[in-house]
């Protein structure tokens, strides 16, 4: 008795939490609404099925019961029932693979007009790409985005575009995490990594793809409402997979345009490289040299953007507050002994994700020298 | 460190046998699977466009004829006499084969075909690595029967059997090398040119 | 091959001469110590694994407080908890452990046909977890890649352990390997070779069954695992390029080129679903022993279930990639494997309307071994069907990589077969020590345990529908999840860190009633299948006696009309009737 009510309890409980809960779909920005229909049928007949057998089950395991007397009845099979069963449950089946299938069909064939995207998972950060303003009649996106490669890969060229392709000269490159979109035009995203395995996931829009090294995936929307919403990586890529977090803007048309046309492009970013100030230390050359070969550069910037960690700019000389409050001056022995042992006083604000990278005592004093630069006396 | 078994049923030299033959049946299985994955993975990898082929080193002439001699010995063995002597004969032969493809390594290290690089040179040395530790399994059962001065004939037999999969499964090996090319490779994948 | 002459043998039998501790319990080459040491082996490795799901929780309950858990350990708990249940339990205990224990007994077999590498099978699973454990102390610590290991990132600098402890892994896997193989061997040559007179394949119950195809699974699926850990292994120790394309990670250049990511992931699941059913068939063939012995009702459709279990292993290999739908490969792939994969939802469903309707009109005793059983039903019964969401692609899209697939996988495969491994436990443990275990404990230890990890999964689908990422070390900087869910977390931590405690309980009740359980008959539950009637309980060495058993029967003759008793032992003389159904009869008769 107790037993069959105990089940019940649970069923009836898990029923009535479903109709209740407060966690359930993000509200649908894009055009899939036929993935959350879909959703929508898969859980009216599952549901229909768990509540079908779990309350037959029950009333049987309260009928049943054993008492004093009672023997079982003898039916070891029944073809007739069974088939019947096999029929039912193969009518539910394609009940739900018919419109799961219908919607994927869709979804392997993006429209010929769509806006591409180019969307770089990177460890860890997101850059985004999109072809230059200039319309040319009948040109697809996809055509106008230059070459890439990974030998051409640089802090200031994480896409690896290859300076000496004609189409990739206007291509206007987007960092900082956050891209722009326009409101009701369909969107073919591209996925590059020139690393490890990502996720460009952004939950509103329900559409989404692993990205892979080595080659380009791709998946496509149309957004439908303005807003902003975030993008997440969903697909584990080292220690600081949580803190990929990404923005997407849906704006209309005007504004994205006017968006656009703010961001650099690679023309652009050459030409700052060309420009670019060299130090004359040699300590604090090696240093950037470093900066760049043991990875620094990934997740700290000499610009004042924070990528994952603090930027360097001014970092020098700041005092930094650690998770503990207690504060600190950030001279060189901090530097040297953070490097040492990024753990051992994790500054608040940042996650603690930087790695113990393997550094002569000559190369820590020239990283030193090289962050030191970089705060303006 | 035996703790003495006892009779399992119709516990004579017959049931022992089927035994054996059923395990030995399923073991190929095992290892027909184990070398077709390997296989398939070699298509996959090789219809991605950066390997080339590889010229194969003359050697392997001389191995596979001596492993084709193991099993032709090793089958006679099972038939006519002098049964333990065509055994350890057909084991020579093996023994020999693991010794002529290490020498075939050697002429491919010395052409400067390394392990790491083009991926059908990285096949062709794990490929061969895992074939020849089945010999060498092979190798220790075989010696484990020559033990005795008088094996039976079905231990033979499946020394025999055991040896025809190896044969079986590098002449599998050897005609991918030659003839599935990376050209191949992409027509079997169905990657566009 | 230590296999000594039968004459030798009937000798050492009749005296029964004392053997050294070590033979007896230590180099043993009984397929029931070789059982007890496996599960027992198990049992240790799976407690870590639990400690580790433990400390995993603590973080997403309470991010920031144990501040000893920082990402990198936080990424080496989630994947050493996984590879550690998956494989070194449940892989482990299933086969190794249920196998090497019920496949003689319940086949009228006086051991396994390779008594030596059955033992030999043992020490190198021993090896395995031994290798595994040492990933712990080596410079980097243990792989933090995800139990899945998907390169390039397990074995580049970003992702824990990509020195020692991924090779360690790699390395511990391919001696689990051949371990698996050469029990797998025993089990099958055993079931096929060496069943009692009159023990045909279809009078076998269906836990043997079970375990039976599902060791066909695991000799046939772990190959690809084999595969892809040594092509793996080359890529970090050699620098070939199997699956590494040509890349730049943290500003390092990683020498490789032109390999493929998405070759280890086809390898992987190639393997990797039917590991899943590995572990789900024979928790299929023991539950419906267990429902069948508790309900006094034959197995309804026995020659259905067994067509289901051959069907459901055979399918298990043509639905891997719905494990891939978002993966980037080839998107066309997406509509055969949604559809084979929505096709193996059928055989299933049918096992699990014959479980209910074998229970319909029993008479069903609410013994321990019962609960699991309808626990497993409740519980398998809602993880199917999530499962059903998860392998309709376009539904999927959403719902990958979220805790919709964690709470997916932990209640189909951790929740339901674990509560057949505890019902399973309960059930045969007067057969393996001649005692009961305490019924008090456990009630206690089923309660908390089927309610407890059904309120932690249940709830934990609704976080991955809202689209709660799985593998997050931290979820505070996201906007789009409510506080509300951070709360269901801590509740969810709660409840998990009670039912880990509560197997102390159940280890407890183990250790304890081995030495003082109360001491219990040769058949406590009355149950029909061979394994029951051993001249002693526990069976001595040869499980028989002087003679093997003949069969006469299934293993199901319950309740059968005319019949006094219940139940009919397989064993039991002709003139007892409780005949199996004829094929093409609608219902059998004592004939």
């Amino acid at each position: 008795m107790a037993v069959a009510l105990v089940l019940l309890l649970i069923v009836v409980a898990s029923l009535l939490f479903h109709w209740l809960t407060p966690w359930w779909l993000t509200p649908l920005a894009s055009n899939w609404q036929r993935m959350d229909d879909t959703l929508t049928v898969t859980v009216l007949i599952t549901g229909a099925f768990f509540a079908a057998i779990m309350l037959f089950l029950i009333y049987t395991v309260w009928r049943y019961r054993h008492r004093s007397g009672q023997r079982a009845a003898y039916e070891p099979e029944n073809p007739r029932v069974e088939r019947w069963l096999i029929g039912a449950t193969t009518v539910g089946i394609v009940g739900l693979l018919a419109p799961g299938l219908a919607v994927y069909a869709d979804y392997v064939h993006p429209p010929q007009d769509a806006l591409v995207l180019e969307v770089l998972g990177q460890q860890w950060q997101w850059h985004y790409r999109f072809a230059g303003l200039s319309e040319k009649a009948g040109a697809k996106g996809s055509e106008r985005l230059g070459g890439t490669d990974v030998r051409f890969v640089a802090p200031d060229n994480p896409f690896g575009l290859d300076p000496a392709d004609p189409a990739a000269l206007d291509n206007v490159l987007v960092t900082g995490n956050e891209v722009h979109l326009p409101i009701g035009r369909p969107v073919k995203v591209l996925l590059r990594s020139n690393d490890v395995l990502h996720d460009f996931f952004v939950p509103p829009f329900r559409a989404r793809m692993n990205i892979v090294p080595g080659q380009l995936s791709t998946f496509w929307f149309t957004p439908t409402t303005a807003g902003r919403f975030e993008a997440m990586c969903a697909q584990l890529c080292g220690v600081g997979h949580s803190n990929m977090r990404g923005f997407v803007i849906v704006e209309p048309e005007a504004d994205f345009r006017a968006w656009l046309a703010k961001q650099p492009t690679f023309a652009m970013a050459l030409a700052a490289r060309a420009a670019a100030p060299r130090s004359t230390d040699p300590l604090v050359a090696r240093g950037g040299a470093l900066a760049q070969s043991k990875g620094c550069v990934a997740c700290h910037s000499i610009d004042g953007r924070t990528i994952v960690g603090p930027t360097w700019k001014g970092l020098f000389g700041k005092t930094e507050t650690l998770v503990d409050g207690s504060s600190a001056k950030v001279d060189d022995e901090y530097l040297k002994r953070f490097i040492r042992d990024p753990a051992a006083r994790p500054i608040k604000g940042f996650a603690p994700v930087m790695p113990k990278v393997d550094l002569s005592d000559a190369e820590v004093d020239a990283l030193v020298a090289y962050i030191k630069a970089q705060t303006a006396n | 460190m035996n703790s003495a078994v006892l009779p399992l049923p119709g516990d004579d030299d017959s049931s022992r046998a089927r035994a054996l033959s059923i395990g030995l049946w399923v073991f190929m299985g095992v290892a027909t699977t184990l070398f077709g994955l390997f296989l398939t993975a070699y298509v996959m990898r090789l219809a991605g466009g950066d390997s080339t082929v590889i010229a194969l080193p003359p050697q392997l002439w001389l191995s596979t004829a001596l492993l084709v001699l193991a099993s032709v010995l090793m089958q006679r063995a099972v038939t006519a006499p002098p049964a333990r002597a065509l055994l350890a004969q057909g084991g020579l032969c093996a023994l020999a084969f693991l010794a002529v493809q290490c020498w075939a390594w050697l002429a491919l290290q010395s052409a400067h075909v390394v392990v790491a690089g083009n991926p059908a040179a990285s096949f062709f040395y794990v490929l061969t690595a895992l074939h020849g530790l089945h010999v060498a399994g092979g190798l220790v059962a075989c010696g484990a029967t020559l033990r005795s001065d008088d094996p039976p004939r079905w231990r033979i037999a499946l020394c025999a059997r055991y040896w025809h999969l190896l044969l079986a499964v590098w002449i599998a090996l050897y005609a991918a090398f030659n003839w599935i090319t990376p050209d191949v490779a992409r027509v079997i994948c169905g990657v566009p040119r | 091959m230590a296999y000594v002459d039968a004459a030798d043998h009937l000798a050492d039998d009749a005296h029964a001469e004392p053997r050294s501790f070590l033979t007896r319990y230590v180099w043993s080459q009984d397929h029931k110590v070789i059982a007890v040491q496996y599960g027992g082996t198990a049992i240790v490795v799976g407690v870590v694994g639990l400690v580790l799901s433990n400390l995993m929780r603590l973080q997403i309950g309470f991010p920031g407080v144990f501040s000893f858990i920082d990402a990198e350990r936080y990424y080496q708990f989630v994947t050493m908890h996984g590879m550690i249940m998956v494989i070194y339990l449940l892989t482990a205990l299933f086969l190794g452990g249920f196998g090497n224990y019920l496949i003689p007994l319940m086949v009228g077999a006086r051991d396994m046909v390779f008594p030596y590498m059955n033992m030999l099978s043992f020490w190198v699973y021993l090896l395995s977890v031994v290798v595994l454990m040492l990933s712990f102390f080596v410079p980097g610590g243990p792989t933090g890649a995800g139990w899945t290991l998907y390169p390039p990132q397990a074995i580049l600098p970003g992702t824990p352990g990509h020195d020692g402890g991924i090779v360690l892994m790699l390395v511990s896997l391919v001696i689990f390997i051949v371990a698996t193989t050469m029990g797998g061997l025993n089990y099958v040559t055993t079931v096929l070779q060496a069943r009692a007179e009159g023990m045909t394949l279809l009078r076998m119950p269906l836990a043997v069954w079970g375990i039976f195809v599902a060791t066909i699974l695991a000799l046939l699926a772990f190959p690809a695992l084999f595969v892809s850990g040594i092509m793996m292994l080359l890529d970090k120790t050699l620098g070939t390029s199997f699956f590494m394309p040509a890349l730049i990670s943290l500003g390092q250049v990683s020498g490789h080129k032109g390999g493929s990511p998405l070759l280890f992931q086809h390898l992987f699941w190639f393997f990797g679903h039917p590991e899943v059913y590995i572990v789900a068939l024979p928790a299929f063939g023991i539950v419906s022993d267990l429902i069948s012995v508790h309900a006094r009702k034959a197995i309804f459709g026995y020659r259905t279930m067994v067509w289901a279990i051959v069907v459901i292993g055979g399918l298990s290999f043509v639905v891997w990639a719905h494990h891939m739908f978002v993966s980037g490969m080839n998107p066309y792939f997406g509509f055969f494997f949604a559809t084979s994969t929505l096709i193996i939802a059928v055989p299933t469903a049918i096992k699990v309307y014959n479980w209910v309707l074998t229970l319909w009109k029993g008479d069903i005793h609410l013994s321990v071994p019962m609960l699991f059983a309808l626990a497993f039903l409740l519980t398998f019964v809602l993880g199917g069907l999530t499962g059903l969401f998860l392998g309709n692609v376009s539904v999927d899209i959403p719902l990958s990589g979220t805790y919709f697939v964690v709470a997916h996988f932990h209640m189909v495969m951790g929740v339901a077969p674990l509560l057949v491994v505890f019902g399973g436990i309960y059930h045969w443990f007067p057969k393996i020590t001649g005692r009961m275990l305490d019924d008090r404990l456990g009630q206690l230890h089923f309660w908390v345990t089927f309610l407890g990890t059904y309120l932690i999964y249940f709830p934990m689908h609704y976080l991955g529908v809202l689209g709660m990422p799985r593998r997050y070390y931290n979820y505070e900087n996201y906007d789009f999840i409510p506080a509300s869910a951070h709360m269901l977390n801590v509740f969810i931590t709660v409840v998990a860190l009670i039912v880990g405690a509560m197997q102390i309980v159940f280890v407890f009740n183990l250790v304890w009633s081995t030495f003082r359980g109360a001491r219990a008959d040769a058949n406590p539950w009355r149950a029909a299948s061979l394994e029951w009637f051993t001249p002693h309980t526990p069976p001595r060495h040869g499980n028989w006696g002087a003679k093997l058993p003949v069969v006469h029967r299934w293993a199901y003759a319950y309740s059968v009309p005319g019949a006094r008793a219940d139940f009919i032992a397989q064993n039991a003389p002709p003139e007892a009737g409780g005949f199996e159904p004829q094929p093409h009869s609608s219902k059998g008769t004592a004939s």
